[in-house]
């Protein structure tokens, strides 16, 4: 018999990136939180990669500390080279990526979560949910310790049911060699959960002192450091910057590799789990893309204290001798060591399909999820459904509103959208090319689209608060400065104007239409725009993107209002797709399987098609005059 | 998709009648009227929105400068329309090429053509449409979207949506190519000249759109006839030639005295090419067509036409009658027959090939002589010479014109945005925009095509 323990509001099942979020957003909005991890060590550890961010993956942090999350703080105590992406392209793709050092960001993280109010962390294996009519009622620890809570949070990362393997061998363990957790998938196939097998990998570590870096390039951080942090002080984070650095990989590895194939648990079907396609082992790179003659190896520090070094670009499951012999035919690796040897792992996660836009389980209240145990992949895929499903189950117990975020808010609101939505059988990666509204879906917007969603969840300070609205005014009044303010065709203008490359003015022009200028821009204005206030450059930097842009901007903000009619016709929770006469078959099955909120996301399933879309919306309409009064418009 | 923007369609039947109604419905419907109404003289546009609801305001429509008929619009503001919306309706005058080519211009003009059984859905959605008549609302949608998917795959043959899936594939593989150079910059770079290739690209992905277009006029000559007006001045030949086109056993006289109608055609072929004669009747009657009906009417039938032949006496020097003729096949695809070959000539092909523009056939009408060069120069004007008889590249449906126009409009946008200089990212939102309308002639959506091609082209990640 289990004995009883305290009981919380929530438990948080796992502290890597989802859970340490989830866990911090209910117990910064006053919920009694536990958190559950199979080793306190390994809170918000970073099994894989040692950065935070990148394409698409930068926004998704920015966003999330825009409402309230963690991450971004935490890598700006931790970084220890950052770089903006894609600079030289438009500021919808601009990405922040900083190499973390791993322990260092993983006690930084622990240090928080030790310190926040109402949060215990408690070392243990969840094995059970408890649910009865459909409702959560509790969870039981393999130690046979049973806890009562209002609402769980599933956080399991890789570990469930975790396998790794490489070559002929197969351990049965998460990442790292720690403990899998073996029991908690059973119990909850047994509460009808429909479970999926996902695989991933990651590449050896390496011996720093066994590498030769005069035969690869170095790779720098940028000289002045953006932070991730809308409240990180950039003053305070400017320091020195590690290197990392780029090699290749040439004819003699691929052979090597192609010769071992029979000895590749991947493709000789000892793996049965799916992979992500976006991050391929260097096996499946060799034999995907033949014609490639090399592909990059980026070689990255794992932290300040430690000599491994990562090997980006060459995860592998292949035996350890041909990894050895692979690893040591790439330029600058010639007498590599191993510290710890490639593998891929195999985990259990569910069919995302079967969860809310809330991330709550539809058949089981109280229960929600987020992370890789929903079908994704990365850190801060991770990290911002883990605060989603953390805030969503505060609201419910707290008896307030889900918050969900739609796909023309954030990528927060693309990726969870996605994984409700859409059928996918790979582990899920944010891309900026997933985003529909990625004009309006900027890192350097996402206080101005979000912190006013945090401030009302109560995750924001009044103090950040106050500060967006100044923002936001401060860009207003600077705007329609520059629309109202005209320069003439004087001598000054001109010869700055010849300056800079720029067409000659024939008459007055406003400072705005100088500002859209491709070689021009708000910076460069300076000396002809006497009358300009002081202004931070982050509202500096609005101001330039909302000129040069409008009329892209405004392109998709029309775009993203027709959008939200749509997501604004609410499907009833009780409704039988078997009584909308003339629906197809397919449709019928799709929609009842999935129970879209929306005729939005009902539009967005594949299978439903246009003409099922506007059979269902002439079923709301007969329905709901149905419902209620009808009122008779016929009178023309 | 269900849309509030603005949508049009032909509401009557496509038959020659008489007249036939052009509907608009939506918030744009009154700036879309308004943009194409004007008043008689071409003075100014009318202003349909000031015009009271219900009521009937007469006017002609413009497509540009082009004058193109002469209507009553019916000008009805929401709620008090079928739909519910602001509707115009623009009663026309009948004949299936005029009312599609109004329908074009208002779609030229900010509408949308409309989904079958559109109207009738959002007269629904707005509460005009009782509760009762709810399931056989859905039956329509689904019937007339049954229909409308055969037949525009029955229209669409295999080497258009070859061409139309070539196209795709190629904007696709591009998009990409740009996609996953942002998404992991490190690996795939987008190197300096990558602006350049993408401009020649776009321009010859453009071209080909752009002979898929020119194609609707040529597959709707070939599935209507060639509407043809021959003008001259009296005795210059044209029942003479008529009669040749004609022969013996088509003399047949098809209107009844006395009756109204002030358009007839005369449906004949020549060569495999349907030519639609109009106003025959008046040709072989009075041999005088400018002077019985007026300048003004000759103007009208000329303006209609795909085709003028303009028959010119040689024998007599030109006067001004032929002159005015002139004037009218400025801007028109015209022949010139120079009749009376076998007399002694007053004129020279030379001369009048100089002065129209257009070429010029000698003819003799008397002698049968040069029949066989105005039917090569027929092919020529309107199927590049050749008459493909099977698996032809054209485009029929005006929906897959209209899909066909947005694509170019969306990558003349790329265009503009390379030429201000602006970054790559802002490339695909269009080039998927014209992905899309492109996929809409073959009946396929959009789906997650792209990031199957990021995967499956390129080599991304770490």
């Amino acid at each position: 018999m289990p004995y009883l323990e305290e009981d919380y509001d929530v438990a948080v099942v796992g502290a890597g990136h989802a859970g340490c979020e989830a866990a911090l957003a209910c117990a910064r909005l006053g919920l009694e939180t536990i958190i559950f991890t199979i080793s306190v060590d390994s809170i918000a550890m970073m099994p894989c990669n040692p950065n935070i961010g990148g394409s698409s993956k930068g926004h998704l942090v920015r966003e999330l500390d825009a409402l309230g999350g963690e991450m971004g703080k935490n890598i700006d105590k931790t970084f220890i080279q950052s770089k903006m992406l894609n600079r030289s392209k438009g500021p919808a793709v601009h990405s922040l990526r900083a190499q973390a050092d791993k322990r260092h960001y993983t006690q930084e993280m622990r240090r928080t979560l030790e310190n926040t109010d109402h949060l215990t962390i408690r070392q243990a294996e969840v094995s059970e949910i408890c649910v009865e009519d459909g409702q959560l009622k509790g969870i039981k620890t393999f130690s046979g310790a049973l806890y009562h809570v209002k609402a769980a949070i599933l956080c399991t990362g890789t570990y469930l049911n975790a396998r790794c393997i490489y070559g002929e061998v197969s351990n049965l363990t998460g990442p790292n060699g720690l403990q899998a957790a073996s029991h908690l998938t059973d119990s909850l196939k047994a509460n009808g959960i429909e479970m999926f097998r996902f695989k991933t990998g990651t590449p050896a570590r390496v011996d720093r002192r066994s590498i030769d870096f005069s035969k690869m390039e170095e790779q720098f951080g940028d000289k002045v450091v953006v932070p991730f942090s809308f409240s990180t002080d950039p003053s305070t984070i400017q320091k020195e910057q590690v290197s990392c650095w780029l090699t290749y990989t040439n004819e003699k590895t691929h052979k090597i590799i192609r010769d071992n194939l029979d000895r590749s648990p991947l493709f000789s079907g000892t793996i049965e789990g799916t992979g992500p396609r976006y991050c391929p082992s260097i096996e499946d790179k060799v034999v995907r893309f033949a014609d490639k003659d090399r592909h990059q190896i980026f070689v990255e520090p794992e932290g300040l204290e430690t000599n491994e070094m990562y090997l980006a670009g060459m995860s592998s499951s292949l035996p350890e001798d041909v990894q050895y012999a692979m690893y040591r035919t790439v330029p600058g690796l010639d007498h590599v060591k191993i510290v710890r040897t490639a593998y891929a792992i195999e985990y259990d996660c569910i069919n995302p399909l079967q969860l809310k836009p809330s991330l709550e389980f539809k058949k089981i209240r109280g229960l929600f999820s987020g992370g890789q145990f929903n079908g994704s992949s990365g850190y801060e895929e991770a990290a911002v459904q883990g605060f989603m499903a953390g805030v969503n189950a505060a609201m419910e117990i707290m008896g307030r509103e889900p918050v969900i975020l739609d796909r023309s808010q954030a990528y927060i609101g693309v990726l969870i959208d996605d994984l409700v939505t859409k059928e996918y059988h790979e582990p899920y990666r944010m891309m900026t090319s997933r985003a529909e509204y990625r004009l309006l879906l900027r890192q350097d917007n996402a206080d101005l689209r979000l912190r006013k969603i945090g401030y009302e969840i109560g995750l924001v300070t009044e103090e950040g608060y106050q500060h967006l609205i100044w923002k936001e005014k401060a860009i207003e009044k600077e705007v329609d400065r520059l629309e109202r303010t005209t320069v003439g065709a004087g001598e000054k203008v001109q010869g700055f104007l010849a300056q800079h490359g720029s067409t000659l003015l024939k008459s007055g022009v406003t400072l705005a239409e100088l500002i859209k200028r491709p070689e021009l821009d708000y910076g460069i204005l300076s000396p002809i725009d006497p009358e300009r206030p002081s202004l931070p450059p982050d509202v500096q930097e609005q101001v330039n993107i909302n000129i040069k842009y409008e009329g892209y901007i405004k392109r998709q903000m029309q775009q993203v209002s027709q959008f939200k009619k749509l997501e604004g016709k609410k499907i009833p929770k009780d409704i039988d797709y078997t009584h909308v006469k003339s629906l197809r078959k397919e449709a019928v099955q799709k929609l009842d399987r999935l129970r879209p909120v929306s005729i939005g996301q009902a539009s967005r399933i594949s299978g439903v098609s246009p003409a099922d879309i506007s059979v269902l919306l002439v079923y709301l309409e007969q329905r709901r005059r149905f419902d209620g009064n009808e009122v008779d418009r016929s009178g023309a | 998709m269900m849309k509030t923007d603005t949508i049009a369609a032909i509401s009557t039947p496509l038959s020659n009648s008489g007249i036939g109604i052009v509907r608009i419905s939506g918030e744009e419907a009154f700036s879309v009227a308004e943009r194409i109404v004007r008043k008689k003289d071409g003075s100014g546009p009318v202003s349909i929105r000031d015009v009271s609801t219900r009521k009937v305001c007469y006017g002609f429509i413009y497509d540009g400068d082009k004058l193109l008929d002469e209507v009553l619009t019916i000008v009805m503001k929401a709620p008090y329309s079928y739909t519910a919306e602001d509707t115009v309706e623009i009663d026309c005058h009948g004949g299936s090429l005029m009312m599609k080519r109004i329908l074009e211009t208002v779609i030229r003009n900010g509408a949308r053509l409309a989904e079958p059984g559109e109207f009738t859905k959002r007269a629904f959605l707005n509460g005009r449409i009782d509760l009762s008549q709810a399931e056989a609302v859905i039956d329509v949608i689904n019937a007339q979207n049954d229909h409308a998917l055969q037949s525009s795959v029955r229209q669409l043959n295999g080497s258009v949506s070859r061409r139309i899936k070539d196209l795709r594939e190629r904007i696709l593989y591009q998009v990409a190519y740009i996609e996953s150079a942002l998404d992991d910059p490190e690996h795939i770079p987008l190197d300096q000249d990558h602006r350049e290739k993408l401009s020649a690209f776009l321009e010859g992905v453009k071209e080909e759109i752009r002979i898929l277009i020119d194609s609707f006029d040529r597959g709707r000559v070939m599935m209507e006839g060639i509407k043809t007006v021959i003008l001259g001045k009296p005795n210059a030949g044209k029942s003479s030639l008529m009669n040749l086109l004609l022969r013996e056993e088509r003399a047949i006289v098809t209107d009844i005295a006395g009756t109204t109608r002030d358009t007839l055609e005369e449906k004949l072929s020549l060569g495999g090419i349907t030519l639609n004669v109009v106003d025959t009747a008046g040709i072989r009657d009075t041999e005088d067509l400018v002077e019985r009906i007026g300048v003004d009417r000759a103007k009208k039938a000329a303006m209609e036409a795909d085709l003028i032949i303009f028959v010119v006496d040689g024998s007599c020097p030109l006067d001004v009658n032929d002159e005015e003729i002139m004037a009218l096949t400025s801007e028109k695809r015209s022949i010139l027959l120079l009749n009376k070959s076998d007399l002694k000539m007053a004129v020279s092909k030379e001369e009048l090939e100089e002065r129209t523009g257009h070429k010029t056939i000698l003819f003799s009408a008397k002698e049968e002589l040069g029949i066989d060069l105005l039917e090569e120069e027929i092919k020529q004007l309107f199927y590049q010479g050749e008459i493909q008889t099977d698996d032809q590249v054209v485009i029929t449906d005006l929906r897959q014109k209209t899909a066909l126009e947005e694509s170019l409009k969306s990558l003349d946008m790329v265009g503009q945005s390379i030429a201000d200089g602006m970054p790559e990212d802002l490339y695909p939102v269009d080039m998927m925009d014209a992905y899309a309308h492109l996929g809409l002639i073959i009946g396929e959506s959009v789906g997650e095509d792209l990031i199957e091609e990021i995967f499956g082209r390129f080599c991304m990640g770490k």
